[in-house]
């Protein structure tokens, strides 16, 4: 079976989406899977130390596009997992280097060796994100439960509508179940709502995850630690398992309401 | 809890957020924005009085969201007829 191209995206910038797609690469690849993490952010390439790769850049995206390189040559492969590689933005050209139609050919090239080909999106609606969603079969978008992620949020959803990619899923990161509590911070049921999307994911915010980035060591790896779990079901998920969502401190009956709430945008109310 | 029995309602940051991300983005995904809602309404109040007498004052005029739709609700109070020359 030829390999899923999925982009995670925002709209709203440092929400999450590296830190989601590097998870996720590891969790997906810890499951057997093998797996490419690409890096759209040309520029602003984080995918690499995110992943603790850095030292072993030595050919990029751009380089491939204009075929100083092939695309196996840029591949770099995973320390601690055979089967996951990354293949790194470059970071001293701009958005432009690369179009959406040479994306599209990348994916295409990869998906026959690849179960999952991940993308993670720049932030924004201009061509680096065009370039990122161009060859994606499917959409991620990331939001943080703030009133400026969600509404870019909602831009996001209405593009990727627009494109034709069938139904993006939301993740929403970075929940303080205290603040939800207290009623200082919007709660899951409430940015869906909003939004109107399907949930693919929760994560809470977690220290852990700082630490892991500052190791280059994604989170993921560590068992228990209540980010890693997040991502480890919202990768079963991505599998086409049933997982039941954390409680973060949400209404208690927050599994009735979310089905209830999860329904097309078209036909609510 | 001790609100809902007193029944003094405290207004949380959450659903104050929640109000005002609803109301943003109904503008956002209409592409109408609340200036251009004013620009209409004046234009509103110039054509209806030539025929009726309106309480310019009571005009509402709001934006919502109906099965996918954006839905422009006008609500002009009528003060009588205008008779006309
Ligand atoms: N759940 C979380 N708990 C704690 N810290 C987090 C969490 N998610 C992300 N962070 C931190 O937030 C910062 C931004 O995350 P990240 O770089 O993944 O966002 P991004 O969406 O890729 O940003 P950009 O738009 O700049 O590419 C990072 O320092 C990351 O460690
Ligand atoms: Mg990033």
């Amino acid at each position: 079976m030829p390999g899923r191209v999925i982009t995670i995206t925002s709209g709203k910038g440092g929400v999450g989406k590296t830190t989601t797609t590097a998870n996720l690469a590891v969790c997906l690849a810890l499951l057997g899977q093998r797996v490419v993490a690409i890096d759209a952010d040309i520029g602003l390439r984080n995918l690499d130390v995110v992943l603790g790769l850095e030292n072993r850049v030595v050919y990029d995206l751009v380089d491939v596009v204009e075929g100083r390189c092939r695309l196996r040559q840029a591949l770099i492969r995973d320390k601690r997992l055979s089967e996951m590689y990354l293949l790194p933005a470059a970071q001293t050209r701009d958005k432009t280097a690369v179009n959406p139609g040479q994306m599209v050919e990348i994916c295409n090239q990869l998906r026959p060796d690849f179960d999952y080909i991940l993308i993670d999106s720049p932030a924004g609606i201009e061509q680096g994100f065009q370039n990122a969603v161009a060859g994606a079969d499917e959409v991620i978008i990331v939001t943080t439960p703030e009133v400026s992620a969600v509404r870019d949020a909602d831009r996001i959803i209405g593009l990727v509508e627009a494109g034709e990619k069938g139904p993006a899923r939301l993740i929403i990161n970075r929940i303080k179940p205290d603040m939800v509590r207290r009623g200082d911070m919007l709660d899951v049921s409430d940015v869906l709502e909003i939004l109107r999307i399907d949930l693919l994911g929760i994560i809470p915010e977690d220290e852990h995850i700082i630490v892991s980035t500052n190791k280059g060591t994604p989170v993921a790896h560590d068992i228990g630690v209540p980010a890693a779990q997040a991502f480890r079901n919202i990768a079963r998920r991505l599998r086409g398992e049933e997982v039941p969502f954390m409680s973060l401190g949400g209404s208690d009956n927050l599994f009735g309401r979310l089905r209830r709430l999860i329904a097309p945008r078209s036909d609510t109310h | 809890m001790w609100d809902r029995f007193t029944g003094k309602k405290r207004v949380t940051s959450r659903e104050v957020a929640k109000q005002r991300l609803q109301l943003v983005l109904i503008h956002d995904r209409s592409d109408i924005s609340p200036v251009m809602l004013e620009a209409l309404k004046a234009d509103l109040i110039a054509v209806i009085s030539e025929h009726l007498e309106i309480d310019q004052e009571g005009i509402e005029i709001t934006l919502s969201e109906s099965r996918g739709r954006s839905r422009l609700l006008a609500t002009i109070p009528i003060l009588g007829r205008r008779t006309r020359r």
